[in-house]
């Protein structure tokens, strides 16, 4: 590698300026840059153009003035939002939803994995492996689509399995549930999948200490809180910080695709308020601010929960 | 140290999995069975395992409906489409940025980089897409998920552990870079693409935010839109009152079109499990 590099560069004569060497580079070197273009362009197009773009965040945007055209009003849009009557519902919807998210779909792959962990017929642990990771290639629609339908009032899979156990509610249009139906369905799509990770690390548990520790006299129990749990703290420490990353930015498709207009007390979050406000509403300005406010809150979510992982455990993502 | 098998550990970890395992299945089969039962036992919601009445109705239903067959040619041509303009930009910048020679290689990885802690949002990126006069095209659908930081990573580093020598002997035959990225590299890199280009192409398939937020025009629907209206609304105002939708239960043709809409996804599933799981490996270890 360094002897590709260096070799134009340094055959060429001492009186050669920076300049034109660098150019020689280049021009050596030119194919390399042709294949870069398709991703300069996307970089360009669809990353860059669009961070330019949040600029309209501070301005009343007018689609015929365009950005250079279109009056600034520094943080207005901001206010407009905070001052917004349901801002405390949507935002609390949106947090609550993130950490209840957070406690019940973080720890169940890692249970997950730790049962098939145990599991010696291997022919089983396949069988538990296929049919648990296949959900995640189901679309958002599609599981979305199964929780209405299971739900119908009328006929539905789950609402006559209630109903045989006394149980008769309409779920789908009872605020109350929906965090349940949207963390319940996100555990059941992805809960196999997040175990991939977690038995890699497993594997990766040296066997003599649980030869040690039975010799020892010690229990599957006592195995799994010394051994087991401790060898995989770094992994799970790196996925929490991860999923606390990615928290805020909580699913559009699925909160979308859940709520009903008789659940918007607990549903409406920052991304469909967005979608709602900005797309369906033209209020491009408005949706932007909101948009930028749910990136910021994220970045100091997961830049704090780094900053205490590093203290607490030594383990950081930077 | 001899263990004991039969423990009560060993019971409930068993009925816990075993549980995973129906509950999973379950709904699945349940849906197979609603599809090809008959309208009779379908209203009279008797279907609970297996079809009763077996009939094809719903499918035949479906497969007439221009609404459903169309969106389904779509889902196929942006999923095609999208993965083969997916693979071209991310093979080519990941090939030419593993290279320390690549000009101008330093600022376009930070430019990735950024990437992956930024973005413009919902909005914006919308807006960017409304100014390239993308809207209700397909390309409006493959381009803007095209290229991942995630993806052009483990391309990247793929390519950057690819043996130096072979390139090496593709030079002194004459080939420049292009040459020998086409002729020598691309095809003893099979797995590497084959596990990209599925990653790409069931997101694409899959995808509904895009099309949803991109497009207007109903001709060019993909399936998920569709299956989503489908779901949403009583096939008496979704879809024209004539023909045979009252002889067909409603839901045996919701079920049937979700089933269609993941049959693809369930051939090529062996396949999925095989490479997105070194996938998430290589994705781990990178990240």
């Amino acid at each position: 590698m360094s002897k590709a590099s260096m070799t134009p560069a340094e055959a060429l004569p001492a009186t050669q300026s920076p300049k034109s060497r660098r150019w020689i580079e280049f021009k050596k070197n030119k194919y390399l840059f042709f294949l870069t273009i398709p991703t300069i362009l996307c970089l360009a197009l669809f990353y860059y153009l669009p961070m330019y773009g949040l600029v309209i965040s501070f301005q009343e945007y007018k689609p015929f003035l365009g950005i250079t055209g279109s009056e600034w009003v520094g943080f207005a849009q901001f206010e407009r939002f905070f001052n917004y009557a349901f801002f405390w519902r949507i935002l609390k919807n949106t947090i609550l939803l993130s950490i209840y998210s957070l406690i019940w779909g973080f720890p169940a792959p890692i249970i997950l994995a730790l049962l098939l962990n145990e599991v010696r017929n291997q022919k089983f642990k396949k069988l538990v492996q296929t049919v648990s990771y296949m959900p995640h290639f189901y679309s958002t629609v599609v599981v979305c689509g199964m929780v209405t339908m299971f739900l119908a009032p009328t006929g539905g899979l789950l609402t006559r399995g209630l109903a045989v156990l006394g149980i008769n509610h309409n779920f789908l249009a009872d605020a109350r549930w929906f965090r349940t139906l949207y963390i319940g369905s996100s555990i059941w799509q992805s809960c196999g999948w997040g175990t991939i990770i977690y038995l890699a690390a497993l594997t990766n548990v040296d066997p003599q200490l649980y030869e040690a520790a039975y010799v020892d006299g010690a229990t599957r129990w006592n195995c799994l809180w010394h051994i087991t749990l401790p060898s995989i703290a770094p992994t799970i420490i790196t996925m929490l910080i991860l999923n606390i990353g990615s928290m805020i930015n909580i699913g559009f498709e699925r909160a979308f695709l859940l709520q009903t207009p008789a659940t918007y007390e607990t549903s409406e979050i920052i991304s469909t308020y967005v979608y709602k406000a900005g797309i369906q509403n033209n209020s491009f300005s408005y949706g932007s601010a909101v948009g930028m406010f749910n990136s910021v809150v994220s970045l100091i979510l997961v830049v704090s929960a780094n900053k205490i992982s590093a203290k607490v455990s030594e383990t950081s993502l930077w | 140290m001899v263990e004991k098998k039969y423990t009560l550990g060993w019971l409930i970890r068993n009925i816990v999995l075993w549980l995973v395992v129906v509950i999973m299945i379950f709904p699945l089969l349940h849906m197979v069975s609603v599809s090809l039962s008959d309208n009779v036992n379908v209203l009279r919601n008797t279907i609970t395992f297996w079809p009763k009445g077996f009939s094809l109705a719903a499918y035949k239903f479906i497969l007439t409906k221009p609404l459903i067959y169309n969106a389904y040619k779509n889902t196929i041509i942006y999923t095609v489409t999208g993965t083969l303009a997916a693979l071209f930009i991310l093979t080519t910048g990941a090939y030419a940025l593993s290279k320390k020679r690549c000009p101008f290689g330093k600022p376009i990885n930070i430019l990735i980089m950024i990437t992956m802690f930024f973005n413009g949002g919902m909005i914006p990126t919308y807006l960017a897409v409304k100014w390239l006069g993308l809207l209700d095209t397909l390309w409006a659908i493959i381009l803007p998920g095209a290229f991942t930081a995630w993806n052009a990573i483990i391309m990247r580093s793929f390519f950057a552990s690819y043996p130096e020598e072979i390139e090496e002997s593709g030079r002194l035959d004459g080939l420049n870079d292009i040459g020998v990225l086409w002729y020598l590299v691309l095809p003893t890199s099979t797995a590497v693409m084959a596990t990209i280009g599925l990653f790409v192409a069931v997101g694409l398939w899959n995808n509904f935010f895009g099309p949803l937020i991109y497009l207007s025009d109903e001709a060019k629907y993909p399936l998920q839109i569709v299956l989503r209206q489908l779901i949403m609304q009583s096939i008496a105002d979704g879809m024209e009152t004539s023909g045979p939708s009252t002889e067909i239960a409603e839901n045996s043709i919701k079920y049937a079109t979700i089933l269609v809409s993941i049959i693809p996804i369930i051939a090529v599933y062996p396949w999925l499990q095989k490479y997105f799981v070194k996938g998430v490996m290589i994705g781990s270890i990178k990240g």
